[in-house]
């Protein structure tokens, strides 16, 4: 399944893209290995999207290069294109058209052999679980079935890069399951995936991950490597009123930052031995709180620690 | 261009027309609407038209002629008029729309010749209510003309010769060279074909930005031209069935009468469908909103359609810059080919400028929208 390209799928250098003043995306580098699948994480308004466009090849960037399975995307676009499938984040399949009629469109305009087509629509929609919905329009489907759909189209034509656009931002939890256990099945199948997500725990379950913030990527490594890079330690305070934890520790000596995680407040700070002098300090304080202890960091943490995000 | 793909882009386009109720009023409504509308004039059952009655012999036959107009449902009376002078007066302040003038020796020309002539007058400033005015009278004499003729025979037995006839001369006032219907139902097909065929294709590319489906549609290998080629294929023929229609009734339903060939007719009908389909196509690729595209091709081919291709406003009489402007307006070369291969049989090269003019249009016209495409978000 590997191209022209070596061991690099998708290998973007210096990309730029502007929208007036703003630079959307402010020179991003990443490369993306054969059968990887690499997650792209950032908030709203990180540039994801902008970026997912120019290396999807519909949208130009004003600076850089990309080079997708071996083939460049600003000198090439079309001939990228028909390597690739492109999941953008607004749904973007024609809702007047059912199941079916969708699958067979995308097929048509990928050149698919109707035999091909037939049994490759089949396995998916069995595997996402669609099968009875062959003839429903794609209008009346739910949200998560909406982008199991728009992926069954995207892998209808069997393509060596799959770039998704937040494709699982507003589906149910069991259908979110089943979309990446097609995920997954695709790697096996030497699919390299790239795909953008503001769920940090779905991060966790990507190969690498590129931390994307305000049009840069910061770093970019497997969620294991990124968490031990994250300076400091993390400990986890409970309490009934976090933002009073928050308030009373924040700007305390060695914390390098703090986040509201619901019930709780992760707090970063320079050593473990931190600990004790934490609790003096609330006791003093009079701010009550149930348990401090030491925990693995998240991808958040890791987030906010490497980008310098302020605390959500 | 790849023929699978264009026939992909044909046959989903195919299924969103079949499903988009608002296409779908515009293909197969808006053309019967339009027809009916214009092909009967705004005011389709003009009844009780005002009539002055100019009745210069005053006999009993001639009081029973008049009593036949103003008792029927069409007309009612409006003014008696004793001279020659009332009679212009009262068509300039409009005090009738027509006036029905008998001779003065109306039954005595009736009974020796056996025949004579009324005489009908109308104001054509509206000329589709003369039309249907001129055919209630018509009705009314043709009626009298036969009653006549049965009295006369019941009086002096089956052998005797028949009484003959009355005559209509129906004369028109103000507007003296009358668009008929022949010369007006043309242009209506004109007209319909330019709404119906630019309304379509505008929303088509419009509809793709607007629900976020272009941005797949891109990402894919299809090209601008197959997009193009493959969205139009079934508007043109759509274009070509309201046409069919349309030419149609204007035969059949309002006898306009068809000396051409058919071939001539639906080989220029094509050209001009290309044209219009091409402006819609255009607008829409260019602007990414369908309420605007649509109102904008509204604007671009309704307007100069009706008012500079010479469907109802002459062109020869307006003025200079005017006339200028209309050389612009693609449906004025199809009016112009309409009237003469219905009403004069006009071949292709009798009607070679105005056929170059529509094949330089539409050449022009699908040429920049495929320009105008570009595969991208920017
Ligand atoms: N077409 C556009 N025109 C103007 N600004 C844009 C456009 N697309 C994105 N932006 C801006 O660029 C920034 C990055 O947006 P986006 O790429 O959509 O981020 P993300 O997908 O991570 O939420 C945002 O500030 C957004 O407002
Ligand atoms: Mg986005």
């Amino acid at each position: 399944m590997s191209g022209a390209g070596g061991q690099v799928a998708v290998a973007a250098r210096e990309v730029r893209r502007h929208f007036g003043a703003l630079a959307a995306v402010d020179g991003v580098s990443l490369s993306v290995n054969h059968g990887e699948i690499f997650g792209l994480v950032g908030p709203d308004g990180a540039g994801k999207t902008t970026l997912m466009r120019m290396l999807a090849g519909v949208l130009r960037p004003d600076a850089g290069e990309i080079v997708l399975d071996g083939v460049d995307v600003l000198a090439d676009p079309e001939a990228a294109k028909a390597r690739l499938s492109y999941m953008p984040q607004r749904f973007g399949l024609y809702e007047d058209l059912s199941v079916d009629e969708n699958i067979f469109f995308y097929a048509e305009l990928f050149g698919v052999e109707r035999k091909a087509r037939k049994a490759r629509a089949a396995e998916l929609l069995e595997a996402a679980g669609m099968a009875p919905f062959r003839r429903r329009l794609a209008g009346a489907l739910s949200g998560g079935m909406k982008q199991k759909l728009g992926l069954v189209c995207a892998l209808i034509h069997t393509p060596t890069v799959l770039l998704l656009d937040e494709p699982t931002t507003g589906v149910d939890p069991v259908s979110r399951r089943e979309f990446w256990g097609i995920l997954y099945s695709l790697r096996e199948s030497g699919v390299t995936i790239l795909l953008s997500t503001a769920y940090m725990d779905e991060a966790e379950r990507c190969s690498r991950l590129a931390l994307m913030h305000e049009g840069r990527v910061h770093d970019c490594d497997t969620p294991a490597r990124l968490k031990q890079a994250m300076p400091g330690v993390l400990f986890a305070v409970t309490a009934p009123d976090p933002r009073a934890v928050r308030a009373a520790l924040e700007d305390a000596p060695g914390v390098l930052g703090a986040l509201l995680m619901g019930d709780r407040v992760n707090l970063r700070a320079d050593s473990a031995a931190r600990a004790p002098e934490l609790a003096a300090r609330l006791h003093e304080r009079g701010v009550a709180y149930g348990d401090i202890a030491q925990v693995e960091p998240g991808i958040e943490d890791v987030f906010v620690a490497l980008t310098g995000a302020g605390a959500a | 261009m790849n023929l699978r793909r264009l026939l992909a882009i044909a046959y989903k386009e195919t299924l969103q027309i079949w499903r988009d109720p608002r296409s779908l009023a515009i293909a197969l409504l808006m053309p019967l609407m339009q027809m009916g509308l214009l092909g009967y004039g705004v005011s389709l059952d003009i009844k009780r038209v005002p009539l002055c009655v100019y009745d210069q012999e005053n006999s009993q036959l001639s009081r029973g002629v008049v009593n036949r107009f103003t008792s029927s449902d069409w007309f009612r009376e409006v003014a008696v008029l004793q001279t020659d002078r009332d009679l212009r007066a009262a068509m300039d302040h409009g005090t009738c729309l027509g006036a029905l003038v008998i001779p003065v020796n109306f039954s005595r020309t009736l009974y020796m010749t056996g025949q004579d002539s009324l005489q009908v007058v109308f104001d054509a400033t509206d000329s589709n209510t003369t039309n249907i005015a001129t055919g209630y009278a018509q009705g009314i004499v043709a009626q009298l003309d036969a009653d006549l003729a049965a009295n006369w025979r019941g009086a002096h037995g089956e052998t005797a010769r028949s009484i003959g006839t009355v005559d209509l001369s129906s004369r028109v006032w103000f507007n003296e060279g009358l668009d008929s219907r022949n010369f007006i139902v043309p242009g209506v097909v004109a007209i319909i074909l330019s709404l119906v065929g630019s309304q379509l294709t505008s929303l088509t590319v419009a509809r793709e930005w607007e629900r976020g489906t272009m941005e797949q549609l891109i990402s894919t290998p299809v090209t601008g031209l197959e997009l193009m080629f493959g969205k139009l294929t079934p508007y043109f023929v759509i274009g070509l069935l309201d046409a069919v229609f349309c030419l149609g009734a204007a035969a059949f339903w309002f006898h306009v009468p068809f000396r051409g060939s058919l071939f001539t007719l639906v080989l220029t009908t094509a050209l001009f469908a290309l044209v219009v389909l091409g402006i819609g196509y255009l607008l829409s690729v260019r602007i990414h909103n369908q309420l605007g595209a649509s109102q904008i091709a509204l604007m671009l081919t309704m307007l100069p359609t009706t008012m500079l291709s010479g469907y109802t406003f002459p062109l020869d009489q307006m003025p200079e810059a005017v006339r200028v402007i209309s050389w612009f307006v693609p449906a004025r070369y199809y009016v112009t080919i309409l009237r003469s291969v219905f009403l004069k049989g006009s071949s292709l090269l009798d009607m070679a400028v105005p056929v170059i003019a529509l094949l330089v249009y539409a050449a022009v016209i699908i040429r920049a929208a495929a320009r105008a495409f570009r595969k991208s978000l920017d």
